[in-house]
């Protein structure tokens, strides 16, 4: 799939913004005050970016409000409403915390809203049986996962993040391993696409035109075998190694943010490879092959 | 509403034959032209003039080769549009409403008045039937020429789709595929219509009819008596002077 940046920063920033906010909600973080300020600020100014910057991939951002009426069908308009519904509550809790009065059943309402916006997110690529990859228990786990310990090293939990690092470089390790093969177990080849799999052996022979079109741009993008290892080492040393070891050192801010944009650049392209990675199906018809 | 219907009154949809299809574009050619004047926005075209001319399509033909375990290979032509299938994945995931499966015919279609080009329902379909217009960025698809086939300002045999009515090879073919008693649907029973990717569970309403065997090489062929016993003339005393150098 097209690794559209406009993606990336959404789920990314949605992501660490959302995650800090579940702890402001469950109240892992300090809300009182200056420091309160702070914290909700960054919070709801990632979210927001994160919001904003999936807009800009529409083709007609202006009818956007048009995506809150099927929520019966769809998770990107589950999303939406529980998205506002999360900015709502911790909006109201976040006026009400900073000056000391913390309402705490709010705040947990919140959070579960905050995690529910993120799950949503991952369920619309989850949901989609056309990209195997996606389609695994181990999407809204991974999502969930990564909003988790963004809130974790944001509020400065340095032991909680710690532990939530390794785990999630287990997860990530899973998700990968499972998705190289989601393909091919999925059952769908050219064979199947066709239907004349059992003829004999099934290849492209003529694509439909001798340009690209909106389908080869958007679902049939390939990342060269040595990039992706590559990119996958670069995701397990920013995104975890690099942030634990900076967090198990004598505790510092300096180091400790220095860990934050370490696990944040991790983030970026771990992002980018979900998307990069992921075979669309009807690649079969313009002569992809499985792994 | 993108919540499907639990079942549609008819099931109008096309029959492929990949025995008859040519690979002439004809379909494809006719289907954007319809689609350019008619029914919603045109279908749009990026640098249509320029070095790198791209656009929006409702119907592409691939050629596949088929190499079986013996014998020679075969090309096969293959049209690929909107299957308009009855568990359709690009409309349940449509946050807008703005797709929809017809309830009295089958045909899904998008309101692109409603659209706003996030690009789901693309991603959702595993034939890639939907393409994004560069121009008007709403979501485009085969509508079944739903324009043409209830025209009745159209003379009668003109009231079937486009691709339909243009092949020259007869390869298409439009009908009820509820009816079992229609010409596709015994069509269909015939020939042993196929689905395209099956296992995706996608139930679509057009099917595939697959090409039948080819014409073999008579068995007897190496033992006729040879036609050309090797050049003559000149040529023929040149191949054997040079064959004695």
């Amino acid at each position: 799939m097209h690794p559209a940046p406009s993606l990336i920063f959404f789920s990314t920033l949605s992501g660490l913004g959302l995650g800090l906010l579940a702890f402001l909600g469950l109240g892992l973080a300090p809300t009182e005050g200056l420091t309160g300020l702070i914290f909700f600020a960054l919070a709801f100014a990632l979210t927001g970016a994160g919001l904003l910057s999936s807009t800009l991939h529409l083709g007609h951002p202006e009818r956007a409000l048009k995506a809150f009426t099927q929520w019966r069908t769809s998770w990107l308009s589950r999303e939406a409403w529980v998205a506002v519904a999360a900015l709502a509550v911790m909006g109201l809790y976040a006026l009400l915390a900073m000056p000391g009065l913390r309402l705490a059943p709010l705040g947990w309402l919140g959070a579960v809203l905050c995690l529910g916006t993120v799950g949503s997110t991952a369920m619309i690529y989850a949901q989609l049986k056309t990209v195997p990859r996606w389609h695994q228990p181990t999407t809204p786990l991974l999502f969930l996962g990564y909003a988790i310990t963004a809130g974790a090293l944001l509020s400065g939990r340095v032991s909680w993040t710690v532990v939530l690092l390794i785990v999630m470089a287990a997860l990530q390790m899973l998700a990968w391993r499972r998705g190289d093969a989601a393909l091919a177990k999925s059952g769908t080849t050219i064979g199947t696409a066709t239907g004349l799999g059992g003829r004999g052996r099934v290849r492209l022979f003529e694509p439909p035109h001798t340009g690209g079109n909106y389908l080869t741009r958007e679902m049939v993008f390939r990342v060269g075998r040595k990039h992706r290892v590559t990119l996958r080492t670069l995701v397990l040393v920013l995104a975890f190694a690099l942030p634990a070891l900076l967090l198990l050192l004598p505790f510092s801010h300096w180091l400790a943010a220095v860990a934050v944009i370490s696990h944040v650049v991790g983030m970026l392209a771990q992002r980018w490879l979900f998307f990069a990675e992921a075979e669309h199906v009807v690649g079969l018809y313009y002569g992809q092959s499985a792994a | 509403m993108t919540a499907l219907p639990e079942t549609t009154e008819r099931k109008l949809g096309l029959v492929i034959d990949l025995d008859t299809c040519v690979g002439c574009h004809a379909c494809v050619t006719a289907c954007k032209g319809w689609n350019t004047q008619n029914y919603g926005a045109p279908l749009g075209d990026d640098d249509a003039y320029g070095a790198a001319p791209s656009g929006a399509f409702l119907n592409r033909i691939h050629s596949f080769e088929v190499q079986p375990d013996e014998g020679a290979a075969q090309t096969v032509h293959f049209p690929k549009s909107c299957l308009h299938c009855d568990d359709a994945p690009c409309v349940t995931v449509c946050p807008t409403g703005a797709s929809y499966k017809r309830v009295e015919d089958g045909i899904v279609l998008v309101n692109e008045t409603d659209c706003i080009g996030c690009g789901l329902c693309a991603w959702a379909c595993p034939y890639g039937a939907r393409e994004m217009d560069p121009i008007e960025g709403v979501m485009k698809k085969c509508t079944l020429c739903v324009d043409r086939i209830y025209n009745e300002a159209l003379p009668e045999e003109d009231r079937v789709p486009a691709c339909v009515r243009t092949c020259p090879a007869g390869a298409r073919h439009f009908g009820d595929l509820a009816d079992p008693d229609s010409d596709v649907s015994q069509l269909v029973a015939a020939r042993g219509g196929m689905d395209l990717m099956p296992e995706q569970e996608t139930k679509p309403v057009n099917k595939y009819l697959t090409p039948r065997p080819r014409d073999e090489i008579d068995v007897l062929a190496p033992f006729l008596e040879r036609v050309d016993e090797g050049p003559k003339g000149f040529l023929g005393w040149l191949d054997r002077a040079l064959e004695r150098l």
